[in-house]
């Protein structure tokens, strides 16, 4: 049995949380479109702007050194929370979207070739599709789908069915934005290795709520956002095999990502700087650190206990619901429930429980593909974070019960 | 010649000064989203759409006489109770009437942020294709 968390303690921690909106308190079931932020992390970033504000690598002077350090503790912090071999295999970016744009642009461009295969899932967010559309039709490439169930599982025979030796590169989500699906990654990456295909894998939703060991799993790409993960918007990670980093090209070219300038040639730096051209987030990078530390100091299988307990009483709580269908039943998944209810529209919904005070995501979720799939315009998204209470959900069933009401 | 424009706003501004609360306010506005003339099926084209992020708005427009007589609808109800007092307020005028009405009743009756939300609900974008047809039909 996890030891229990201290809700009201942690509660006390974001700030956000404790206000009102539309004159009622705040509940906050966004989380997968981004999480709320520490006073940690808030702090952090005050910190750095009113103590350490310099720039990064270049500077000699005391400002600068700290501003360094911070900036690259962040990176070893990160290697312990991905369980990367090295630091190095780090590379800040802005976000997912950019860590995607990156492997697509340098591995996608020196790898793939007219006639390739770039297998996706029906499961994914747009960036994770769009940017594999967009080298492909440059390179005469072609995007292959791994279909998914009605549950919301993916169909791994019929993945196993697409693999072959034209596939250069899968890329599929570790966890579904839109339903919150836990894919097999452990059995997609041994299926695309054993065809000699790479693997990127679009963690934005799952490190929040998962471990992730690079190495265990054998990873070749892992991307995420620091937003989702209760640090600041603008800043991302992209692990990367060291072979598979070095092989790749630069994506920008700029500041701190040479070694030397001539104009008789160029050359570049090493890893991770080869990929972090101009002055990065410093700011936010840095306050990421503080954000693995706050997480890192509450138990972990709490934690996942909370989330799990909340799914659970917020499924069989919305189930009795009339006309209202779950979106994605998947046996695996994170604390997200995507909802629709017959002859009622989304926006109506998210519209009417906003009045509520209560912070719900309508629409398609950037998931377009998926939302054809299953013939729908959109849902609604309750997406759960360990700050979350049972009490919220009482009181999100009771409005939503008000709001259906209302609309029908 | 119908009820002048800004007639009809303070009409409306009046109904929803009834309402003490948002709910009864929003009750108001989707029935009104309910009550909203069908729209010739016709007119429910692709290129009536207005694409908003979230829900589709059609809109149509043609000129009777003078007069601009607008049809909208949309799959979302409180949209459709927004575009039912629109069209209650712009249809059935000339276009130079159109031209130069300014919408201040959405805001007195505390409904702005629908138009606020950029293109999440088409209407805003639905707004100013009203106020292109009235252009191209001056
Ligand atoms: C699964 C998934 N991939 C990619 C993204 C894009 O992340 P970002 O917008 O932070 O780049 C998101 C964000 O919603 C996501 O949920």
């Amino acid at each position: 049995m996890a030891e229990k968390l201290n809700i009201d303690q942690i509660r006390a921690d974001f700030p956000v949380l404790h206000q009102q909106v539309n004159k009622a308190p705040l509940i906050y079931f966004d989380n997968a479109a981004t999480t709320q932020k520490p006073k940690a992390v808030i702090d952090a970033l005050q910190h750095y702007y009113e103590l350490d504000n310099a720039n990064i690598h270049r500077g000699l002077h005391t400002l600068a050194e700290r501003a360094t350090t911070a900036y690259e503790l962040t990176r070893k912090k990160l290697a312990t929370f991905l369980n990367a071999p090295s630091t190095d295999q780090i590379i800040f970016t802005s976000g997912t979207t950019a860590g995607i744009n990156l492997v697509a642009q340098t591995f996608g461009r020196a790898n793939i070739e007219k006639g390739d295969q770039i297998i996706v899932s029906n499961l994914e967010h747009h960036s994770n599709i769009v940017p594999w559309q967009m080298i492909a039709q440059e390179k005469g490439a072609e995007i292959k789908v791994i279909p998914v169930s009605d549950e919301g599982v993916l169909d791994i025979e019929a993945f196993k069915a697409l693999l072959n030796s034209k596939v250069k590169l899968v890329a599929v989500n570790h966890v579904s934005n839109a339903i919150g699906t836990i894919n097999p990654i452990v059995e997609i990456i041994a299926l695309a290795h054993a065809v000699g295909a790479k693997v990127l894998i679009d963690g934005a939703q799952s490190v929040a709520h998962l471990a992730v060991d690079v190495q265990a799993l054998d990873l070749d790409f892992f991307v995420f956002s620091a937003h989702k993960l209760f640090g600041p918007t603008g800043v991302g990670v992209l692990y990367g095999k060291r072979d598979l980093l070095e092989a790749m090209p630069p994506y920008q070219g700029g500041g701190e990502m040479i070694k030397e300038v001539s104009f008789a040639g160029t050359t570049y730096n090493e890893l991770p700087y080869k990929f972090e051209a101009g002055t990065p987030n410093i700011a936010d990078v840095i306050a990421l650190g503080a954000a693995l530390d706050y997480l890192q100091a509450i138990p972990a299988d709490a934690l996942a206990a909370q989330e799990e307990a909340l799914l659970a009483y917020a499924t069989e709580k919305l189930q009795v619901i009339p006309g209202l269908k779950i979106v994605g039943t998947a046996p695996e998944k994170i604390a997200v429930i995507s909802f629709m209810v017959n002859g009622v529209h989304p926006q109506d919904i998210g519209v009417l429980l906003d009045k509520f005070g209560i912070a719900i995501r309508t629409g398609h979720h950037c998931a377009q593909p998926l939302m054809e799939r299953y013939g729908l315009v959109g849902t609604c998204r309750a997406s759960f974070s360990f700050y979350n209470t049972f009490e919220e959900i009482d009181r999100f069933v009771l409005c939503l019960e008000k709001t259906l009401q209302m609309l029908q | 010649m119908g009820q002048p424009i800004n007639e009809i706003q303070e009409e409306l501004i009046e109904e929803f000064g009834l309402f003490e609360d948002w709910a009864d306010k929003y009750e108001y506005l989707i029935d009104l989203g309910k009550k909203l003339a069908p729209m010739t099926d016709a007119f429910k084209t692709e290129e009536n759409v207005i694409k908003g992020c979230q829900s589709r708005v059609w809109l149509h427009a043609e000129k009777q006489g003078d007069l601009v007589v607008f049809q909208a609808d949309s799959e979302a109800i409180i949209v459709k109770g927004m575009i039912s007092m629109l069209i209650r307020v712009l249809s059935n005028h000339t276009p130079a009437e159109i031209l130069a009405s300014d919408l201040y009743f959405i805001d007195q009756i505390g409904m702005s942020q629908h138009l606020a939300q950029t293109r999440s609900n088409g209407l805003v974008s639905m707004v100013k294709q009203m106020q292109h047809y009235a252009l191209a039909f001056s």
